[in-house]
C-alpha cells in the first residue's frame, strides 16, 4: 500500500493531494529557509493561527448569501485575508509600541486563535452549522476531499513553487547580507513584504492538507534540518526544499495508504525524523561529529598549552593538561617533560614565536586570521615566508 | 611569546593573595580562541588597563575571569581564594550595551539592585539603603535622575548609572568592560575621577579600555593583549611602542598616542 | 440574575477564569521581558500528546495521570528547544517552532490510532477547555459560600487553580530580586553568584506548571493569550516592574471576568440562543484590552 501511495497509484485524488503536498514541501522548506536565516521562523506561526477567524468568517459570509459555506475557495480567501491582517496586527505593535516581536506574535496568535473560536462556536449553533466540519482545518483532513479541492491543491502547490522560483535571488540575498542588500538598492522592508505574502500563500494552501497548528512545522523544521547540513546559504536552501519535498511526499504517501493516518501529523512526524537524524548524524553540525571534534580540539589545545609552558620552564596547574601530557608521553606525572615532551614542547614554541611574528607583519594579516593556537604556521605560509620570519626571530648577532 | 620577555614585566607584580590572579586562562568561541593560555596578576590600590584591538579578547578575559563565559582551562583567584568565596568583593560593569535598556525600571531601582549581595532575598530595603543609593548616584552626578526611566537617559547617563550600581556593592576591586565606549567629555572626566578615588581608597580597578592615547593619563598599569598576552606592568614598563606593535601588528599611527619612549 | 441561578453556574467559571489567567500572566511577566513569550505558546502546545500519553498509558481519563503527563510533556519540551538550540545551533524561535508542532503531530497521530470512543477526549477540547461544564452543583444561592457541606462539593478545578495561582504568586514575591535582576542584567547577575541559568529554568517551569494546570481547566488558548496579552498590555502602561505585574493581574481579571460575561451572555443580546465559547471570548478580550494599551497607553513607545 505505502509503495502503491509513494510511486502515485492510490487513484486520482490521492495523487493530486501527494502532489500538492510535495510542492507545498518544496515551497515552504525554501521559504521556511528565508524566514528562519532572518531569525523570524515563528511570525508563520501568528500567521498561520491567524487564519481561524477568517475561515470561519467566510463561512458565515457565504451561508448568508446563499451559497455553499464549505466552498474551498472561499474558506481559503477567507483564511487568506485574515492571515494578512494578524500579520498587520504584528508590524502595528512592533512598530507602534516598544514590544518586541516576539510578543507581538505570541498576542496576534492568541487573539485571532481566540476569535476564532468564537465563530466556531457560534457556526456550530447556526441550522446548516453542525456539518461544518471546520474543525477539518484546525489539523488538517484530505480524507473524502472531492476532485475540485484536491486539484484546488495542487494548483495551489504550483503556484507557490513557482512564486519562490521567482523571488529566490532578493530573498537569498536579503537572508545572507541586508545591508549589501541595501546598497544594490534593494528595499528590505518590500522583500520582507514578499516573503511574508508566501508564507502567507503557503499557509493557505497547507491549512487543508496540515493545518493552522502544524503548517508551521513546514515552514521550520525542514530549514533547521538543512542548516545542520550546511553553512552557505544557497545549499540550505536548496536541502531545505528537498526535505520539506521528502516529508511531504512520505507524508502524503503512508498517510492514504490507510484509514486512520492523518496526513498533516505524518508530514510533520516525517519532518521531525528527518531533524533528529541530521540532528544526531550530520557531519557538519550533527551532536556526534560536533562532539568528536570538540573532544580532539580540546585535547588538542590542552596539550599545546601544557607544551608551551614546558618549552618555558612554567608550571602546570591543569589537571587535565598534565593527564594528557602523560597519556602522549611528554611528560612525567610529576609534570617533568620526557625526552620526546621537550623535542615537542622546543617545536611548539618555536611555531608560536613565529606566529608572533607573523600576527605582528601587516603583510601576513590575512594568513594571522587563521591562528587558533593549534594550527601550525608551515601549514599557512609559504617555505620562503616562513623562513624570513625565522631569520627575524633569531636575529644575525645572536647568530654570530 | 618568549620568557624573558615574560620574567622581565612581571617580578613585582606577582603576589599571592592579590585583588586577582588569572591563571592559564583559555576560552574558545566556536573553535576560535577569543584569549589563549593568558597568565596575569593585578596589583592592589592600582588601575590597571586591558588593551588590544577589537576582537583581542578584552572582554572576554574579563567574562572568564568573573566566570560569566566558561574557560576552556585555567583558573582565576580574587584576594587569594576562589571566585565563588570572594564574589561580595567584586564591582563587575558590564558594557553598556549588553542590556535591554527598554525594561522597566528607573534609576534609582538599577543602583538598588547592586545592594542584591547584602539584601538576600527577602532583607528589607530600608531608608539607609535608600540613603546609599542616593549617594552612589549623586557620587556619578545623577543624583536628580533618580526617578527617571532608564530607557530616557543619554549613553553617557547610562554609564554613570552602571557605575553607580557598581560603588553600591561597595567591593573591593572593580572590573569594567569598555567604561567610556560611547560617551560624553563629560561623563569621562566624572568616570575616571570616581575610579581615581576609588584607588587612592585603595581599591583596585581593572577596565577594558580601547583609546590608547589616554592610557598613561588614566592608567597605573596595563595589560596588552591579542589573544595572548603581549605586555604586562606598570604604564612605563609596559606600555611601549614595541608591545603596541606586537599588539596591533603595526597597524598603528604611533605618533598620534604618545607612548612611553623605549628606554633600553 | 439572582444568587441561586449565578452561584451554582457562573461563579466557579468565572473564577476559575480569573485565577486561571493570573497564575499564568504573573510568570508571563517575565517570559514577555526576557523575550521568551512563544515559549508559552510552545509549552501548550505540547500539552496535547503529553494528555495523550497519559491515556494511552493508564487507559483512563483521570485528573491526575492527565497532569503528571502534560507537565512531563512540558518539560521534555523545555528540554529538547534547549538542546536543539544549544547543541545544534539554532535560534530559540526555531527550536521551539521544531519542537512544539513534532511533539504536537505526535499527539495528534496517538488519539486518532488510540480507541478514545466512549471517552472525552478531543483535540478542540484540549484547545478550547471546557469552562462552562465546571458548575457547582451543591450551591443553592450566596448562602452556600458559608455552607461547609456544599463548600465541599466545589469542582477541584477551581481548587488547583486557586493552589497554583498562590503558588505562583508566593514565588513571585519570595524570587523578585533575583528574577528582576537576572531579567535586566544576566551578566551582572551571574557576577554577584546567583544561578542565572537556574532561574531561567525555574521560570520556565514555573510558566509550565502555571500552564498545565489552567489547561485542565480552561484550555491551551486562554494559557497563550493570558501569557503574553495582559503582560504585554502592562509594559504599555507603566514604566516600573512592580506596577507593570498589578496591571497585568488586573487585566487578566478584566478579560476573564469580562469575557466570560460576554461569552455566556452576549450571544443573547444578538437574538442568538446559545453561548459561545468563554475561553476564546476570554482570549479576544484581552487582545481587545491590548489594542486600547497600545493606542492610549501611557508609556506605549
Amino acid at each position: 500500500m505505502v509503495f502503491d501511495a509513494l510511486t502515485f497509484q492510490l487513484g486520482y485524488n490521492a495523487t493530486l493531494v501527494t502532489v500538492g503536498a510535495i510542492l507545498l514541501g518544496v515551497a515552504a522548506g525554501v521559504t521556511g529557509t528565508f524566514l528562519f536565516l532572518r531569525k523570524r521562523a515563528l511570525v508563520s506561526d501568528a500567521i498561520a493561527h491567524a487564519t481561524l477567524p477568517g475561515v470561519g468568517l467566510a463561512f458565515i459570509a457565504m451561508t448568508a448569501l446563499g451559497l455553499d459555506g464549505r466552498a474551498l475557495p472561499g474558506l481559503l480567501a477567507g483564511s487568506a485575508v485574515s492571515a494578512f491582517l494578524g500579520l498587520l496586527c504584528v508590524q502595528w505593535l512592533v512598530n507602534r509600541t516598544r514590544l518586541t516581536e516576539d510578543a507581538a506574535i505570541g498576542a496576534v496568535l492568541s487573539v485571532f486563535f481566540s476569535f476564532g473560536i468564537v465563530i466556531l462556536t457560534i457556526i456550530q449553533t447556526l441550522p446548516t452549522g453542525g456539518q461544518a466540519g471546520l474543525e477539518g482545518f484546525l489539523l488538517g483532513s484530505t480524507a473524502g476531499m472531492i476532485f475540485a479541492d484536491a486539484s484546488l491543491i495542487a494548483v495551489g502547490g504550483v503556484i507557490v513553487v513557482a512564486l519562490v522560483f521567482v523571488f529566490r535571488r532578493p530573498m537569498t540575498l536579503l537572508a545572507f547580507d541586508p545591508n549589501y542588500a541595501e546598497t544594490r538598492g534593494m528595499r528590505s522592508d518590500h522583500i520582507d513584504l514578499i516573503m511574508m505574502a508566501l508564507v502567507l500563500a503557503i499557509t493557505v494552501v497547507g491549512l487543508k492538507i496540515v493545518g493552522l497548528i502544524m503548517i508551521v512545522a513546514l515552514l521550520i523544521i525542514p530549514s533547521a534540518t538543512a542548516r545542520l547540513w550546511s553553512d552557505r546559504v544557497d545549499r540550505v536552501v536548496l536541502l531545505a526544499g528537498a526535505f520539506g519535498g521528502l516529508s511531504a511526499w512520505v507524508g502524503a504517501a503512508v498517510s492514504a495508504s490507510a484509514p486512520d493516518l492523518p496526513t498533516g501529523p505524518l508530514i510533520v512526524l516525517t519532518a521531525f525524523a528527518l531533524f533528529a537524524l541530521s540532528m544526531f548524524f550530520a557531519p557538519a553540525r550533527g551532536l556526534i561529529s560536533g562532539f568528536m571534534r570538540h573532544r580532539r580540539f580540546q585535547r588538542g589545545v590542552h596539550i599545546r598549552q601544557g607544551l608551551l609552558s614546558l618549552a618555558q620552564g612554567l608550571p602546570i596547574y591543569e589537571p587535565l593538561t598534565l593527564r594528557l601530557l602523560k597519556e602522549e608521553g611528554l611528560a612525567r606525572p610529576d609534570g617533568v617533560p620526557t625526552e620526546a615532551g621537550r623535542a615537542r614542547a622546543a617545536r611548539a614554541h618555536w611555531d608560536e614565536k613565529r606566529w608572533e611574528i607573523a600576527r605582528a607583519t601587516p603583510e601576513h594579516e590575512l594568513a594571522a586570521a587563521r591562528y587558533d593556537g593549534l594550527t601550525r604556521l608551515e601549514e599557512v605560509l609559504t617555505s620562503d615566508q616562513i623562513a624570513e620570519i625565522d631569520a627575524r626571530i633569531a636575529p644575525p648577532e645572536a647568530a654570530s | 611569546m618568549d620568557a624573558q620577555h615574560l620574567k622581565d614585566t612581571t617580578v613585582e607584580v606577582t603576589e599571592e593573595n592579590g585583588p586577582l590572579t588569572i591563571r592559564g586562562l583559555t576560552v574558545f568561541y566556536d573553535q576560535k580562541p577569543a584569549v589563549f593560555s593568558i597568565d596575569a596578576t593585578f596589583r592592589k590600590g592600582r588601575m590597571t588597563a586591558i588593551v588590544g584591538p577589537n576582537g583581542a579578547g578584552k572582554s572576554t578575559l574579563l567574562k572568564a575571569a568573573l566566570g560569566i563565559v566558561k574557560p576552556l582551562s585555567g583558573s582565576t583567584s580574587v584576594f587569594g581564594a576562589p571566585l565563588e568565596h570572594m564574589r561580595r568583593r567584586i564591582a563587575y560593569v558590564p558594557q553598556r550595551a549588553s542590556v535591554d535598556w527598554d525594561f522597566p525600571a528607573r534609576v534609582s531601582d538599577v543602583v538598588g539592585m547592586g545592594l542584591y549581595s547584602e539584601l538576600g532575598l527577602l532583607g528589607r530595603f530600608t531608608g539607609a539603603h535608600g540613603k546609599r543609593v542616593t549617594s552612589c548616584l549623586a557620587r556619578v552626578g545623577m543624583e536628580d535622575f533618580a526617578d527617571r526611566q532608564i530607557g530616557q537617559l543619554s549613553g553617557g547617563q547610562q554609564q554613570r548609572v552602571f557605575l553607580a550600581r557598581a560603588l553600591a556593592q561597595d567591593a573591593d576591586l572593580y572590573l569594567l568592560d569598555e567604561p567610556f565606549a560611547g560617551v560624553d567629555a563629560a561623563t569621562e572626566r566624572a568616570i575616571i575621577d570616581v575610579l581615581k578615588a576609588l584607588r587612592d581608597e585603595g581599591k583596585t580597578v581593572v577596565a577594558v579600555h580601547h583609546d590608547l592615547t589616554t592610557v598613561p593619563d588614566y592608567f597605573d598599569d596595563v595589560l596588552i593583549l591579542n589573544v595572548q598576552k603581549v605586555s604586562e606592568g606598570s604604564v612605563e614598563d609596559a606600555f611601549t611602542q614595541d608591545a603596541l606593535n606586537k599588539a596591533y601588528g603595526g597597524r598603528l599611527a604611533m605618533a598620534e598616542i604618545d607612548p612611553v619612549p623605549i628606554t633600553a | 440574575m439572582t444568587g441561586a441561578e449565578f452561584v451554582p453556574f457562573s461563579l466557579v467559571p468565572m473564577l476559575v477564569g480569573v485565577l486561571a489567567a493570573i497564575a499564568c500572566a504573573l510568570p508571563g511577566n517575565f517570559l514577555v521581558l526576557r523575550r521568551q513569550a512563544l515559549i508559552g505558546d510552545a509549552i501548550s502546545h505540547v500539552v496535547l500528546p503529553g494528555i495523550v500519553v497519559a491515556f494511552v498509558v493508564t487507559g483512563t481519563i483521570a485528573t491526575w495521570p492527565m497532569l503528571i503527563g502534560s507537565a512531563v510533556a512540558a518539560l521534555v519540551a523545555v528540554a529538547l528547544i534547549e538542546g536543539i538550540s544549544r547543541f545544534g545551533r539554532i535560534e530559540p524561535g526555531a527550536a521551539m517552532g521544531v519542537t512544539f508542532t513534532a511533539m504536537f503531530a505526535g499527539g495528534v497521530l496517538l488519539l486518532e490510532q488510540s480507541d478514545t470512543s466512549g471517552v472525552h477526549l478531543d483535540v478542540e477540547h484540549a484547545l478550547f477547555g471546557n469552562l462552562e461544564s465546571l458548575i457547582w452543583l451543591d450551591a443553592t444561592g450566596w448562602a452556600s459560600l458559608i455552607d461547609p457541606a456544599a463548600l465541599s462539593g466545589l469542582p477541584e478545578e477551581l481548587i488547583r487553580i486557586s493552589v497554583v495561582a498562590l503558588v505562583m504568586a508566593l514565588l513571585l514575591l519570595l524570587f523578585w530580586r533575583p528574577l528582576a535582576l537576572s531579567t535586566f542584567d544576566e551578566n551582572f547577575a551571574s557576577t554577584v553568584g546567583l544561578p542565572v541559568r537556574a532561574i531561567a529554568l525555574g521560570l520556565v517551569i514555573a510558566a509550565a506548571i502555571a500552564a498545565v494546570t489552567a489547561f485542565d481547566a480552561v484550555g491551551s488558548i486562554i494559557v497563550i493569550a493570558m501569557f503574553i496579552c495582559p503582560p504585554a498590555a502592562a509594559r504599555l502602561m507603566t514604566n516600573r516592574l512592580g506596577m507593570q505585574v498589578v496591571w497585568s493581574v488586573a487585566f487578566a481579571t478584566v478579560s476573564a471576568v469580562v469575557g466570560f460575561v460576554l461569552a455566556g451572555y452576549g450571544p443573547l443580546w444578538f437574538g442568538l440562543e446559545n453561548a459561545v465559547s468563554a475561553a476564546g471570548m476570554i482570549g479576544t478580550v484581552s487582545g481587545v484590552i491590548l489594542v486600547l494599551a497600545a493606542t492610549f497607553g501611557p508609556t506605549r513607545k
